[in-house]
């Protein structure tokens, strides 16, 4: 077990990287703590993978340092890092019998044979695999063949970390949320660093206690799941994350006020100084969820007027998408459905009203 | 209630009419042999089993059916060990993938009568490049017309030669079809380069294998071309190979009956063989 640090980390697969673009992960400086449950989210391509690889051993980074605890690791083989990791197919010894699977990464170390049999039934046991010991492994359901690839990750009591390379893929949407759920059960259980890979957000939400989003070789946000949906550190993240995702328009500031379409709209804090002083430099937007917009009434304070393009009743709530200019914004609502082409006011909710510069964001927290 | 409907025989009748006249009635001329004695003038005998008996009993089939067995066991045990070695060690990805295929594909390529006339001018003591390298620079008697040894030593290398690359390309497309994920698993979980033949490779190989050994002996016990060519059964009849006895005693004698008779038991040893060993090999699939 141990604490993960990317030290200064990049890579990137070309041999003479030379522009930020060469690079498939960009600067990496980040530190997992023992026992943690970590979750990397991100689209397909957004080097996910790759910084897997890399804590895996399977790559070795272009630049920068792994450690596990203070042991630098960056040049160790994957076998000497004690390390776990399930990958996206079900990887098992087809020949081997369920147990055999179970017993290999210990046989491959030449541990006696009785601490074999006794950590093989432990983590069978944790895994509901005891009834299925004996069987032949190619025959599994794969649900049960991933829980083997977790299971020999288990076996060894001294593993580090324990990696997901998004490891639901090939299951059943209905046996998906049942190892879900048996999953966050282990790792309550085991207390293993474990660090899950997946660009499902429902997954990556719900298993971590710390979500890392990636997006282009680079990390947008590291909060937990209530930090990443009530306050996006960037545009992406309020769109990656959320159904709908962040509304996104754009503003223009003046005076240290947000305007959009030509209407001051009241923010969460102060816009930072040097955006505020400069408000050309970049390009500026306001973010808000559409969880923060409701419909309110003419005369209430901070509100724009607009008409209602579509309304979808999703059955415990309601999507209204207005126009309000040129510009659709999301709004999720309770209560009547409104009708396409009413005329509605929405409301935004000041404190989670934001400024964006170049997707950053760039408002200062309310002090409470 | 489902409907019939019989057209969909016509479908089916172009393959009959075609696997009946380059299959069935050959076959069947031949079954229609080996139980009659035939003088020419199209004069038939009855003659019942007498001659399944007379081949059976006989030492020239057992001394023929022995040698055979014996190229096709050696052939298997060289080739398909050699091949997998070989598919191991041939390069994954890059430049060298397409070198190394078309290489391995070259020697299939070739006509088996060419390679039969191809080996036996190469092994020519006097004027071939092997036969003389053999005798007169490294000072060893070698002469695959006078020593059976010698003789058989030849057609074994000579079939490891033309075949081999066919086990090769099915064993690298059995190990090019693993993907890299077991690999990984394979070294974080700390398995050696033989842990990971045995329980990776080999298991996924196996289908491909399968039929690799499938081919080669059916392949090998059929053979004829080659040994014909090079060494026309000789000397004596040491490497007289079933396909070649077979020829003898129908065409060189005109034996038709006995001839007819060897090929029906020669065609079922064959099928026999495939059949238990594709059953054995697929036994643990059908769980």
């Amino acid at each position: 077990m141990a604490e993960i640090t990317l030290d200064g980390l990049r890579h990137s697969y070309l041999p003479n990287p030379k522009k930020q673009s060469d690079y498939a992960l960009k600067q990496m400086d980040l530190k997992w703590s023992d026992g943690g449950a970590y979750a990397l989210l991100g689209p397909s391509g957004c080097g996910k993978s790759t910084l897997l690889n890399i804590i895996s051993g399977l790559l070795i980074p272009s630049e920068g340092r792994i450690l596990f605890n203070d042991q630098d690791v960056t040049s160790l083989a994957p076998d000497e890092r004690n390390i776990a990791q399930v990958f996206q197919f079900p990887v098992i010894y087809d020949t081997m019998t369920v147990y055999d699977n179970l017993a290999f990464p210990l046989r491959n170390r030449g541990i006696a044979e009785d601490r074999i049999e006794q950590r093989v039934r432990e983590i069978s046991t944790m895994l509901e695999l005891d009834d299925m010991l004996s069987q032949r492994a190619s025959g599994l359901t794969p649900d049960n063949k991933q829980k083997i690839s977790m299971g020999r990750g288990l076996v060894r009591d001294d593993v580090n970390v324990i990696m997901f390379d998004e490891p639901l893929t090939v299951i059943d949407p209905l046996l998906k949320w049942k190892l879900r759920s048996k999953l966050k059960e282990l790792h309550q259980k085991v207390n293993v660093t474990m660090i899950y890979v997946t660009h499902d957000q429902t997954e990556a939400l719900t298993f971590a206690d710390q979500v890392v989003v990636m997006q282009e070789g680079e990390v947008v946000q590291v909060g937990t799941p209530i930090e990443l949906f009530e306050r996006p550190a960037h545009t992406f993240v309020g769109h990656f994350i959320g159904s709908p995702g962040m509304n996104i328009l754009p503003c223009e500031i003046l005076d240290g006020k947000a305007l959009f379409n030509q209407q001051a709209l009241e923010l969460e804090g102060p816009i930072r100084a040097d955006l505020a002083a400069s408000p050309d430099s970049a390009r500026t937007e306001i973010g808000i969820r559409p969880e923060h917009v409701s419909l309110g009434k003419a005369g209430d304070s901070n509100t724009l007027g607009g008409t209602v393009r579509k309304a979808v009743d999703l059955g415990h709530q309601n999507v209204v998408e207005v126009l309000v200019g040129e510009h659709r914004i999301n709004a999720i609502t309770e209560g009547d459905l409104p009708a396409a082409g009413d005329e509605v006011t929405l409301h935004f909710q000041p404190e989670y009203t934001r400024v964006y510069a170049d997707g950053w964001i760039a408002t200062e927290e309310a002090k409470a | 209630m489902k409907t019939l409907n019989q057209k969909a025989w016509f479908f089916v009748l172009p393959v009959l009419i075609l696997v009946a006249f380059n299959a069935l009635v050959p076959l069947m001329t031949v079954v229609n042999y080996s139980v009659q004695e035939t003088f020419g003038d199209n004069l038939f005998f009855w003659q019942g089993l007498d001659w399944f008996q007379q081949v059976l009993r006989s030492e020239r089939f057992h001394g023929a059916l022995g040698r055979q067995a014996l190229f096709t066991i050696t052939i298997l045990l060289i080739e398909i060990p050699l091949g997998v070695a070989i598919a191991l060690a041939m390069p994954r990805k890059g430049f060298w993938v397409p070198v190394c295929l078309v290489l391995m594909a070259l020697p299939l390529l070739i006509p088996w009568n060419v390679v039969g006339a191809m080996w036996n001018i190469f092994t020519l003591p006097d004027i071939g490049l092997a036969g003389y390298t053999i005798n007169e620079v490294l000072g060893i008697e070698y002469n695959m017309t006078r020593s059976p040894l010698a003789a058989w030593i030849t057609i074994i290398v000579m079939d490891v030669w033309h075949w081999t690359s066919l086990v090769v390309l099915l064993s690298y497309a059995g190990i090019i079809s693993i993907p890299d994920a077991y690999y990984q698993a394979a070294k974080i979980d700390g398995a050696s380069n033989w842990a990971v033949f045995r329980y990776i490779q080999l298991p996924k190989m196996k289908r491909v294998l399968t039929i690799a050994v499938l081919l080669r002996f059916m392949d090998s016990f059929n053979i004829y071309t080659e040994p014909f060519v090079l060494t026309g059964g000789g000397p004596g009849n040491s490497t007289t190979l079933l396909s070649i006895d077979l020829v003898k005693t129908a065409l060189g004698q005109f034996d038709l009956g006995p001839a007819a008779a060897m090929s029906l038991i020669y065609f079922a040893v064959t099928l026999l063989v495939s059949w238990l060993f594709y059953t054995i090999m697929t036994k643990d699939d059908a769980q």
